[in-house]
């Protein structure tokens, strides 16, 4: 059995609270770094660990932190993005409720890396439970002196504000947040220049998902080279929290090292499909993610594995789909989702996706025909690569490998004048691991 | 003037302002605050925040139509928001919010006659692992089944 780093307390009602993670070791690693490391070795020890970014890109953290330019006479900001709103990931939420000390001492160890004495948690707004313990959690935390200033008699300070998102899911994309955060609306800026360089209030910013950050304490207490051993590879390294939901019997959060078969976690650890149906597909990453067939799930759930069959691990959360599922009313649904939150900046992604929609609605209800399906295809490959940020990217990706994996059962619905699924609409109840 | 904050709204603004190195960035922090004041953001609280945060009431509009938790008019004391995305969904979302419907005997976005339950269909809440989920004002419900729907509508007050 793997040791769990994450998930080690589920079971502990008082896990959130700071006696409790002072209990078990917590802010241990803040003390050891402020007293032996100095800010650009904590960036060479993140380096060395190969933490990759757990929001969804998996964009090396050690190496986004070295482009915080030192000269720059702006204050640095860091933000721990807890915009948690990809369908199929309910990862971070345990994190915020159950784990506040190890993301904030991640925070910390994170905002004294890139020289920041301001950090921002930028919290969904839905997120109600999980900005008061956050309040709580950092509360205790000034009080201890783990926060605020000359933290453990360092010379270190550092401020720490929680901040609610208006719901909105663009504002997880990295320029969407800073705009939200300075007051406006999450609309996302053109890339260069990167956050790193220009981002909150025009000063360089280092914006990290939740998991990520909390990733930070167990490196610098165990070091990178024991930490790089966890995992597929050095380049694919550390504990991971997967996410699984839809029709499964035991759906919820597991967490394992990157690399987890994703077969294995659906039959072995989330109870295997929903009532022994026939599995339709898979979802591995998040909705954007390009979908897998049953036969392509035997795969490494790694950012590389993952990659090299033309898909993606982005936030880790599987959505799992078994034969009553119809896979048109599956992307109709994803796609209201992308066009509801399309920011609307962008022609392709504001456009394009309610068109998809469009497409999609009557292809479900039968008034569709075999050109819509290859309109359907092609409205995405118009939106692929032609927008700000990546929301057009993810509304286009799942709409070509559902019509590409399943051309069959589109073709069917234009055939028949009608869905030819037999859709199971009840309520499901499962023994959820929550 | 018609609306103004009552006096502890008025000294968490005052902190809020700490916060920021703008005045601009005590928005989204600031509408939370008039929504749980005034239980919406109309046009004449948006232009009471514009007098608070020195912008024009046009730039306060320009945000508060961007996100969905400011809503422009009453909702009913228990705003139910039932999460439509695909994972719920293949869980039976769709059956969750004909049930409400039902027992509210009201349609999506509708208010019940006695202001007491607003019904929304929204996307994803981030439950997915606990599908099928509602939001009911702060309060996230997850697994549910018919009984626990009842259960849940009959105990609030």
């Amino acid at each position: 059995m793997h040791e769990l780093y994450f998930l080690k307390n589920r079971d502990n009602p008082e896990s959130h609270t700071i006696e409790f993670y002072l209990g078990h070791g917590g802010y241990e690693a803040l003390k050891k770094t402020l007293k032996q490391f100095a800010p650009k070795e904590v960036i060479e020890e993140v380096k060395k660990s190969g933490l990759r970014g757990r929001g969804g890109a998996g964009f090396p953290t050690g190496i986004k932190w070295g482009f915080v330019p030192q000269d720059n006479p702006n204050p640095k900001y860091l933000i721990c993005n807890a915009d948690e709103s990809e369908p199929g990931t309910f990862k971070d939420r345990y994190i915020i409720e159950h784990e506040p000390h190890m993301m904030i001492e991640g925070i910390v160890l994170s905002s004294y890396a890139i020289n920041c004495h301001q950090a921002y948690i930028y919290i969904r707004g839905e997120f109600v439970a999980g900005a008061d313990i956050l309040e709580k959690a950092l509360a205790e935390a000034r009080a201890k002196g783990f926060v605020g200033k000359n933290i453990f008699g360092s010379g270190y300070d550092l401020n720490i504000n929680v901040h609610r998102g208006g719901g909105a899911y663009i504002c997880g994309e990295e320029t969407g947040l800073i705009e939200s955060l300075e007051g406006k609306r999450g609309w996302p800026r053109l890339k260069p220049p990167f956050p790193a360089i220009v981002g909150l209030f025009n000063s360089p910013t280092i914006i990290n998902n939740v998991e990520t950050l909390a990733n930070v304490p167990l490196i610098m207490e165990r070091g990178a080279d024991w930490y790089s051993k966890i995992g597929s590879n050095p380049k694919n390294a550390g504990p991971k929290l997967y996410c699984v939901s839809g029709h499964v019997n035991h759906p919820g959060l597991f967490e394992f090292p990157l690399g987890m078969n994703l077969k294995e976690l659906i039959y072995e650890h989330a109870g295997g499909v929903y009532k022994a149906h026939q599995l339709k597909a898979v979802i591995p990453g998040g909705s954007s993610t390009p979908v897998l067939l049953p036969d392509e799930i035997d795969v490494a759930m790694d950012y590389d594995s993952l990659m090299s069959i033309g898909t993606m691990l982005g936030s880790a959360g599987a959505i799992v789909m078994d034969e009553t599922t119809c896979m048109v009313d599956a992307l109709y649904n994803l796609e209201r989702f992308y066009a509801h939150e399309s920011c609307g900046q962008c022609t392709p992604c504001r456009e394009g996706t309610m068109w998809m929609v469009k497409l999609l609605s009557r292809l479900e209800h039968g008034e569709g025909t075999v050109d819509d399906v290859d309109l359907l295809k092609d409205v995405a490959g118009n939106i692929m690569g032609r927008t700000i940020c990546p929301l057009g990217d993810a509304a286009a990706m799942p709409a070509k490998s559902f019509v590409q994996k399943f051309r069959d059962e589109f073709i069917e619905h234009t055939r028949q004048h009608r869905c030819p699924i037999t859709k199971d609409k009840s309520i499901k109840g499962t023994d959820a691991n929550a | 003037m018609a609306v103004e904050f009552s006096e502890a709204a008025k000294q968490e603004f005052s902190e809020i302002l700490t916060h920021y190195p703008t005045k601009e960035a005590a928005m989204l922090p600031v509408l939370h605050l008039a929504k749980r004041e005034f239980g919406h953001v109309s046009t004449e609280i948006m232009a009471y925040i514009s007098e608070l945060l020195e912008l024009n009431v046009t730039r306060i509009a320009n945000v508060v139509s961007f996100y969905t938790l400011f809503p422009g008019t009453p909702e009913g004391k228990y705003v139910i928001q039932v999460c439509s995305t695909l994972s719920c969904q293949l869980m039976g979302a769709e059956t969750v919010v004909d049930h409400v419907k039902k027992k509210l005997n009201i349609e999506v976005s509708e208010t019940t006659p006695d202001k007491k339950f607003t019904l929304k269909k929204v996307e994803c809440l981030g439950s997915c692992g606990t599908a099928p989920v509602m939001q009911i004002n702060d309060t996230y419900y997850e697994q549910l089944t018919v009984e626990k729907i009842d259960k849940i509508l009959d105990s609030l007050k």
